[in-house]
């Protein structure tokens, strides 16, 4: 389908990439980027990608905001207190760009209803905030086939890596499986500078765009770690993992389960 | 001996090799129970690391899990 003369307009400074140029652009408006956890990592990439103009989101999260959301996840304003975080990004992002699919799930993911999610998504953005939702991102992707990227954030800290399943490592081929709960601080706990989520997660929307045009080389098969403090940014190479429990030589992980805890249970009780 | 530990060229003990056990004790390594380990680009399991040795020269990575993000 050919541009418009409005989308020529808007994406024009994409559009004279020669990296992306109209059909790089078409690429976007057919592109489907699903962004579980509309929080901290979630706002900056979804804010841009609708910016961007690819041309389907889909946002879950079963989370309200709050107060404490706002210091860091910048598509929820004061006035949003208390709606759901997938209603009040969808607002957002239809004022930033209305003529992009939002698809909002307000539920958390759990083993039963991920794969049917996902299947209808080109890439997959993981901005959930606890281990048991990223091993199941990392596990329903895999599965899936479906590439996606993978971020963790804590204090002035953040690395992400993406995945290309069968092809790179894994998140299962750094951790084999999740700490015990509460073995590792939360956010919440151990804090986070209100910048950094935006830092990763605009590189997590990067990754999505690029692998939407077919352009440029994807963070896979290396972990960047980033550090605000110190303003550095580093790279560890992170081949395939024979002994991967997920995607290695002899899988053991053949179907979607829940880790502990993968259920919020504030979820069940605070509502 | 002299190795590379997270990209730092790291000078540790006197001796000519060390498990990698002996290593994080060594270096004081947080989170020793959830340290992923690779040692010149490969995972460790983690069932390996008392046998598993380090020599002069070797790269070592110390990859430590991070949650946060949407909560």
């Amino acid at each position: 389908m050919m541009l418009t003369e409005e989308q020529i307009e808007r994406y024009q400074r994409h559009i004279a990439l020669k990296e992306v140029g109209g059909k790089g652009q078409r690429k976007l408006l057919d592109g489907r980027v699903l962004i579980i956890g509309a929080g901290g990592l979630g706002a900056p990439a979804a804010l841009y990608l609708a910016a961007a103009g690819v041309g389907m989101l889909g946002l879950v999260d079963g989370d309200r905001v709050d107060l404490t959301n706002l210091q860091r996840q910048i598509i929820h304003f004061t006035p949003d207190i208390g709606r759901r975080k997938v209603d009040s990004a969808r607002e957002k992002l239809a004022a930033i760009n209305p003529e992009i699919k939002i698809n909002a799930y307000h539920q958390w993911v759990h083993a039963g209803n991920i794969a049917g999610i996902i299947r209808d998504y080109d890439f997959v953005i993981d901005g959930t905030d606890n281990f048991a939702a990223k091993f199941l991102i990392n596990d329903a992707c895999v599965l899936a086939g479906i590439p996606y990227s993978h971020a963790g954030i804590l204090r002035f800290d953040g690395q992400t890596i993406t995945i290309r399943p069968g092809e790179s490592a894994c998140y299962r081929c750094i951790f084999p499986a999740p700490p015990p709960p509460d073995a590792i601080p939360t956010c919440s706990q151990a804090g986070v500078i209100g910048v950094l989520p935006g830092v990763i997660g605009m590189i997590q929307a990067t990754e999505a765009v690029k692998f939407l045009l077919g352009k440029g080389d994807l963070l896979t098969g290396r972990l960047l770690i980033y550090n605000a403090l110190r303003m550095s940014f580093d790279e560890v190479t992170i081949k395939k993992n024979p002994k991967c429990p997920l995607c290695g030589e002899a899988p053991v992980i053949r179907e979607l389960r829940d880790e502990a805890g993968a259920v919020v249970p504030c979820d069940l009780v605070k509502k | 001996m002299n190795l590379t530990v997270n990209g730092k060229k790291t000078a540790v003990a006197d001796k000519e090799s060390l498990s990698v056990s002996e290593l994080l004790d060594e270096l004081n390594v947080e989170d020793v129970l959830y340290v992923t380990v690779e040692l010149n680009g490969d995972i460790l399991e983690r069932g390996n690391f008392d046998g598993t040795l380090v020599r002069d020269g070797d790269e070592v990575e110390f990859l430590y899990f991070m949650g946060g993000g949407r909560g």
